[in-house]
């Protein structure tokens, strides 16, 4: 595991060991090195004041030439444990006594050398010249091992390793404790965003346990969730004057629409009325008075009636498309095939002309709101029939096909057509592509057609060349 | 004019409208004792026998109203809901003639009881026909309680 992916807790305990051990050894080494250097220091003091006495007490022996009294004196160098040998030479340079007397004359250095004391090969030796009155008599040589310095060495050595051992103990125990009052205010703020996540509790507030970073985060992270109630509560109010100005904006037009309601209603029976008065005290006239009116007049009295006849279809078409707007589309399975059959049947049925041969493809079934779909039919197909034109046979083809999880619909005659320029007002109200001598009808067909599918969600498109027959169709949604 | 012996009361506040009617009916032969009243207050005193028609007999009720919804002063509906509302006049019947199907109380007049409902067509021949037909049937095959 990698030193980021291990928890707080460890990661503090051991930084604190890893100091703590660093600041051990480096205090031990600097211990070590000093007492390295006073020892050696006060060991070479010591050996060359020895040095020193030895060489005053040896000048007897050395002007008398006594190398008995010179081996004794050497002799009783028996009492200092360290020095493992020492040798007197003569002023000629000539080894003159020993210590220990059995060691070989080869241990010695062959001729006496530098004056002075220095480590050599974890030894300390030196020569020391033995003098009398400024007469040089000759040299003193000492060697003393280092045992002592080692010994005492170890000794610190397995102290500072118990030291060690000991505040390392101490320092686990000591930042187990101390780790708690940093990690315990960490787990608990981590605890409290948790249980906000988890809750989308914003009013939940975490405590405040210390005045340290921890602290300030904890104040932090306490604004952060103010701030957050705060927006939350904004955006429900504005969510709340949102509705309300829906609820408004509707109840503005279910108004409109009601005023449009009764506007239709005053439309149909105001303009109706009058029509009706012209209508029919025409007829009276005709009726009453046909022997008092001449040629003219009763063509003048032809034109009348016919005029507020059709005044009164547009009226009733214009009702019967406005109807429409209001009216709510059901949702049902509808089955084409029978639906369709059920209209070419009553057209053929009703139709004057005899020439007519309709061809019904098997038609797949569509969900929409089958008394609306039904007119839909009726007005392309009477629209085929009507727009025959003067072809001896009317053909018509009715059809289906799936397109983009839609089924589209068509009915293609073979009559007089249209002219593709004049496309756009196709499907307007009131608009008509014929005038009324060559076709009767007021131009609401296809736009109560239009209307229908756009409810149905669908769409309503047509092709033609002009006396080469005209397609219409229409999409609506598959089962 | 007898106003005991009213076959049928046309309740109608176009004068034109009513002549209409009332010559659609007479050149029928369904009815020849007909009463036009012009609005909705003056077809409730006929009706009820009360102000200017306080001589008129309670009981003599007419054999069908005709009866438009659109007036001036009292309306259709309320003369409607005032002759269903009485057990003297509940039982004539009652036939609704409209200019519009778009009449949004239609479904009420339902409601209050009418017999039927004619929508007055533009064209004469169909006003002829729809008036001569709704007078046949009450006048003549609906017998009367």
């Amino acid at each position: 595991m990698l030193f980021k992916d291990l928890p707080i807790q460890k990661k503090l305990m051991g930084v604190i060991i890893l100091i703590s051990g660093i600041v051990l050894l480096v205090t031990c080494a600097a211990f070590f090195t000093y007492e390295v250097f006073t020892f050696r220091q006060t060991t070479t003091r010591q050996l060359s004041t020895l040095g020193e006495i030895i060489a005053t007490n040896s000048t007897a022996a050395l002007v008398f030439d006594d190398q008995k009294n010179a081996n004794e004196i050497l002799a009783a160098l028996k009492a200092e444990r360290h020095i493992t040998l020492a040798g007197l030479y003569n002023k000629e340079g000539k080894l003159f006594a020993q210590y220990p007397a059995a060691t070989l004359p080869g241990a010695f250095p062959p001729l006496p050398g530098k004056e002075g004391y220095r480590f050599e090969n974890s030894y300390l030796l030196g020569f020391q010249p033995v003098t009398q009155g400024g007469k040089h008599l000759g040299t003193l040589y000492l060697k003393s091992d280092m045992n002592a310095m080692y010994e005492r060495l170890w000794l610190y050595s397995g102290i500072t390793v118990l030291v060690i051992i000991v505040s390392f103990l101490l320092a686990y125990v000591l930042s187990k404790a101390l780790q708690k009052r940093i990690s315990i205010p960490i787990l608990s703020l981590a605890e409290t965003a948790k249980a906000i996540s988890d809750r989308q509790d914003y009013s939940v507030r975490a405590t405040k346990l210390s005045n340290d970073e921890l602290g300030a985060l904890t104040d932090a992270l306490n604004q952060m969730l103010t701030q957050i109630q705060k927006q939350n509560l904004e955006i429900t109010s504005f969510n709340q004057q949102l509705e309300q100005k829906v609820t408004e904006r509707t109840n503005e037009l279910q108004l409109a629409n009601k005023e449009l309601e009764s506007f239709t209603y005053s439309v149909s029976h105001d303009l109706r009325a009058p029509l009706r008065g012209i209508n029919s005290y025409t007829k009276i006239l005709e009726e009453d008075y046909v022997d008092k009116l001449d040629n003219d007049g009763k063509k003048i009295i032809e034109v009348i009636l016919r005029s507020s006849k059709r005044m009164g279809e547009l009226i009733d078409d214009l009702l019967a498309f406005s109807r429409l707007g209001r009216k709510e589309v059901t949702r049902n399975d509808i089955h084409m095939d029978a639906l369709v059959k059920g209209v070419t049947d009553d057209f053929m049925l009703i139709s004057v002309k005899n020439n007519i041969e309709i061809n019904i493809q098997p038609l797949l079934p569509a969900v929409g709101d089958q008394a609306l779909v039904k007119q839909v039919w009726v007005n392309l197909i009477s629209n085929a029939i009507k727009y025959a034109g003067k072809k001896t046979k009317t053909l018509i083809e009715i059809g289906s096909y799936p397109k983009e999880n839609r089924n589209v619909y068509y009915v293609k005659d073979n009559g007089v057509g249209f002219d593709m320029k004049y496309y756009a007002k196709l499907f307007g109200v009131f608009q008509r592509l014929h005038s009324n001598e060559e076709f009767e009808g007021t131009g609401v067909g296809l736009a109560i057609t239009h209307r229908i599918i756009q409810k149905h969600h669908g769409e309503v498109w047509a092709e033609s060349k002009l006396n080469e027959g005209a397609t219409f169709y229409f999409s609506l949604q598959t089962i | 004019m007898d106003t005991h012996a009213i076959e049928i009361l046309i309740v109608e506040d176009s004068m034109d409208d009513a002549n209409l009617t009332i010559r659609s009916l007479k050149k029928n032969n369904i009815a020849n004792n007909l009463y036009h009243v012009k609005d909705g207050a003056e077809a409730l005193d006929f009706i009820f026998a009360q102000g200017n028609y306080s001589s008129r007999s309670k009981s003599a009720n007419p054999k069908l109203i005709l009866l438009d919804l659109k007036m001036p002063k009292v309306n259709g509906v309320e003369v409607l809901e005032k002759i269903k509302g009485n057990p003297a006049t509940k039982t004539i019947p009652v036939v609704i003639l409209t200019s519009s199907q778009e009449d949004p109380d239609i479904k009420r007049c339902y409601e209050l009881g009418a017999n039927s409902y004619v929508t007055k067509p533009v064209e004469f021949e169909g006003f002829v026909k729809a008036v001569k037909e709704l007078g046949f049937y009450w006048m003549i095959l609906n017998k009367a309680l």
